[in-house]
């Protein structure tokens, strides 16, 4: 058996393998259910309801996807240009303590000033996170996969001890988690009686201006020659260490402000488990996307409506939410696998015998 | 003569247009060196990977003692005893000598490896055949030397009775090729048949007992080497000059300043260092640099490009210094066309107005503030396109699908057409008619006459000697990093230009 190189992609063939995939996805998780003893169809219903069917199950729902629309941002520019940040989780929890460092009542000063600040040390945290795996890599050629995921555990074990230390909140009752964000520094809700609010619309922005920086701007192009092609990227004139520099910031920054937007946006102060894996999803979503931004938009809501569904559906049929779980990889393996399948063909040779 | 081990009869392969081999024969007894010449793309590597398998001739039948092999299929060939030593090494560096030794010798079901039987079996075959290496050794902490004994190693551990050595010395020092020899001649006397590739005529007059030239994939001449000489194996080798009718008339511009002035230039490599080369380009003039690849010009082109670092030596264009990093190179008014086009010459993933773009992106020419003018951008794309005549390319089209022609042609104007309207002051052009066919070889070299005729100081780096004789003005070879003075290109004969290609450097031509 061996993969074949399609010489040419049909819109026909490109239409056959997205809704294959999308079929193996309903497949596996309607075969979980039947496993669970829920009917299916009713099961799939409540999931589609739980996350769309209401105002406020769609509130819930873009609530959900806001920090992850900002974390596969984060994923889509590094891995545009071939730098796999697998850190976006470490990053996250950076930006959100810088948040709260900054706006958590140390800093005397306008609540507009005191809140640009504040973005501005969040993305600053992550941005600096990322920096150090991506000099490691392009000095000493140290795998950034390595280091950056290994970064999570130092970031988190980090934030622990900050909780637990001098950022702990003295009135929270001896629970850690950090003092509260200053009330002025609150992000306002889009919808009355909801919890979705205004970071959703700070994560449209910075969707729409990466997608424009990596269409319209010669960065953009620095970054997708060099994710395509390094040497001739380099060969052309493509300023390799400056470029790969500007995306570990870049994408640290998205990821770092995603962790600002939860503290200001939702939880108000930092705890531990205040990010349910947003920056790994965050990668899931990228790949779901295919590093397109504007796509991370779709894939963010998707994956998030996947997730809330999953939540409401649970309570009712009794069947475990980790379907959500299941549903989310069994995605990312089937369109990973309809989008090799688009560009190659399997040919199955006969077993050769002299 | 008994019957041969090895016949290879008939061997045809092409790629595409291009044929490879064409009908070539090839008989090897048991006891003797047969030593395969040529240039690169002569056809020796391919005919070599036929017989081992990696490709599958088009026509044309292969027999190891006497029993056909089965095309196509490597293992066949292992088991039927034939062995290759490639030119790079295929050994695990983190294994010991032992474990490179058994690796593919075992089966997968296996859960006990026969270790203490394998050594045995090493410690007999090496003492055989005169070749000792620590078995325990890892093979990071070995010499080159060393590396190749451990090749060798592997084939006879599995039985080679053909051994193939892919341009052994390429990578040795002059006492690791006398050892190698001692080697071979003691293999040999065992009644070991070897094939020798090379394009080093010392090496093949002392080691072989019968040569075969290979030209354009077609044998040219087969001799016993007794009966032969080095000059007459450097002109089968490189063939009878063909451009004598078409070449223009040189015209040197003596008197002037070199446009680009080249001046005991070093720079650090992989394989080969360049050592202290000069060199000097007028306008209107093209350098021709001939050689066997490999022996530096790809370095000399990276370092004129701004792709590889110089460590010592002065450039200078006009007079004024060449910066260091690409985008400055390009900015000073150089062309350059790299070797290998698909893999550095343009992103094959991104469209073709962004490929034709890439090198003037960054000015303000193309973009401003950071944001590229796109509207300008595209349309010195469309101007480029139609102007170098690129077929099957529309802006938007992945660059990926072009042919290698079309690539070439948009390299070409990507280069010489610039954005900026400025004529380029020098062009570096490595290689710029490799694997292209003929009519895009015509397009390639108009272009280029026309830039030299345009005032532009050409460095034209070739493999291919029809090509260097028919553009160049004036001739140097490289061989080892260091470039010979360069001559009027008349002044050379063909005999000459390969026995300077081969190293032999008494073979100045003084008394042409």
């Amino acid at each position: 058996m061996r993969l074949e190189a399609r010489a040419h992609i049909s819109t026909v063939d490109l239409l056959r393998a997205s809704s294959g995939a999308v079929i193996a996805v309903l497949a596996v998780a309607a075969a979980l259910v039947a496993a669970a003893g829920a009917p299916i169809a009713q099961t799939f219903g409540l999931m589609w309801a739980g996350a769309f069917g209401s105002v406020f199950a769609l509130s819930e729902t873009l609530t959900r996807a806001i920090p992850l629309m900002l974390t596969g941002l984060a994923a889509t520019v590094a891995f545009k240009a071939r730098l796999f940040n697998i850190g976006a989780e470490g990053q996250l929890y950076a930006g959100a303590i810088a948040a709260v460092a900054v706006g958590g009542g140390a800093i005397e000063a306008p609540a507009p000033l005191l809140f640009a600040l504040m973005l501005a040390a969040a993305m600053l945290a992550g941005a600096l996170l990322l920096l150090g795996p991506a000099l490691m890599k392009l000095w000493w050629g140290v795998d950034e996969v390595v280091s950056t995921l290994l970064m999570n555990f130092i970031v988190l074990l980090g934030v622990g001890a900050l909780l637990d230390g001098p950022m702990k909140d003295a009135a929270a009752m001896g629970w850690p988690q950090s003092v509260a964000l200053l009330g002025d520094l609150e992000l306002s809700k889009l919808i009355a009686q909801t919890r979705v609010h205004t970071g959703l619309l700070w994560s449209l922005g910075a969707a729409a201006a990466l997608w424009a920086l990596l269409r319209f701007t010669t960065l953009g192009f620095d970054i997708r020659a060099l994710g395509a092609n390094a040497r001739a990227a380099a060969f052309a004139g493509v300023p390799v260490t400056r470029t790969m520099m500007l995306v570990a910031l870049l994408s640290g920054g998205l990821a770092g402000l995603a962790g600002a937007i939860e503290v200001a946006g939702r939880t108000g102060y930092v705890t531990l488990d205040m990010s349910p894996g947003y920056g790994y999803t965050g990668i899931v979503i990228a790949m779901l996307a295919a590093l397109h931004p504007l796509a991370v938009v779709g894939a963010s809501v998707l994956v998030a409506g996947v997730l809330v569904g999953a939540d409401s559906m649970s309570r009712s049929m009794g069947v475990p939410s980790y379907l959500a779980d299941v549903v989310v990889a069994s995605a990312l393996l089937a369109v990973l696998t309809a989008s090799m399948l688009t560009r190659y063909r399997l040919r199955f040779d006969r077993a050769r015998k002299s | 003569m008994n019957a041969p081990v090895l016949r290879m009869q008939g061997i045809t392969k092409r790629f595409g247009d291009l044929v490879a081999n064409d009908d070539i024969s090839l008989a090897l007894h048991a006891g003797e060196v047969l030593a395969l010449l040529g240039e690169n793309g002569a056809g020796k590597s391919t005919l070599m990977s036929i017989l081992f398998g990696h490709y599958v001739a088009d026509a044309g039948q292969t027999e190891v003692f006497g029993r056909p092999l089965p095309p196509g299929d490597t293992r066949a060939a292992l088991a039927a005893g034939v062995g290759m030593v490639h030119q790079h090494f295929t050994l695990a560096d983190n294994l010991t000598v032992l474990d490179n030794v058994m690796l593919g010798t075992e089966g997968l079901g296996g859960l006990v490896t026969r270790r203490a039987q394998a050594l045995a079996r090493l410690q007999a075959v090496a003492l055989r055949s005169g070749l000792t290496v620590p078995a325990h050794a890892r093979v990071a902490s070995l010499s080159v030397g060393e590396r190749q004994r451990v090749e060798i190693l592997k084939a006879l551990y599995r039985g080679a009775r053909v051994l193939v050595l892919d341009e052994p010395t390429a990578v040795l020092t002059p006492q690791e090729s006398q050892s190698l020899f001692v080697t071979l001649r003691q293999l040999v006397a065992q009644g070991m048949a070897v094939i020798f590739i090379s394009h080093k005529l010392d090496e093949v007059m002392a080691i072989s007992q019968r040569v075969m030239v290979l030209r354009g994939g077609r044998v040219v001449a087969e001799a016993a080497t007794a009966s032969t000489s080095k000059a007459e194996l450097a002109r089968w080798m490189v063939g009878q000059s063909v451009a004598g009718l078409q070449r223009e008339a040189a015209r040197p511009r003596a008197g002037t300043a070199a446009r680009l002035q080249v001046q005991g230039l070093d720079a650090a490599g992989g394989r080969v260092h360049l050592q202290q080369v000069s060199l000097d380009i007028h306008a209107g003039e093209i350098l021709g640099i001939a050689g066997v690849s490999g022996n530096g010009q790809g370095l000399l082109a990276e370092a004129l490009s701004g792709v590889a670092p110089r460590t010592a030596g002065t450039v200078t264009i006009d007079g004024e210094p060449l910066r260091a990093s690409a985008q400055d190179v390009v900015q000073q008014g150089v062309a350059r066309v790299p070797e290998d086009r698909q893999a550095i010459g343009v992103v094959g993933d991104l469209p073709i107005w962004e490929n034709l773009c890439a090198e003037a992106l960054r000015t303000p020419t193309l973009s401003r503030w950071g944001w590229v003018r796109r509207a300008q951008a595209q349309a010195y794309a469309q101007r480029v396109l139609a102007a170098f005549d690129v077929r099957g390319a529309t802006l938007q089209r992945r660059t990926r699908a072009l042919s290698g022609g079309n690539m070439q042609k948009l390299i070409l104007g990507r280069v010489l057409q610039r954005a900026d309207g400025q004529a380029p002051r020098v062009i570096i052009a490595h290689q710029p008619t490799w694997g292209l066919d003929i009519g895009a070889v015509n397009f390639v070299h108009g272009r280029l006459r026309a830039a030299r005729d345009a005032g532009a100081a050409v460095l034209l780096i070739s493999d291919d000697l029809d090509e260097i004789e028919l553009l160049a003005d004036r001739i140097a070879v490289m061989c080892h990093g260091r470039l010979s003075p360069s001559r009027i290109a008349t002044e050379w004969t063909r005999e000459q230009l390969g026995l300077a290609m081969a190293g032999e450097t008494e073979a100045q031509p003084h008394a042409a």
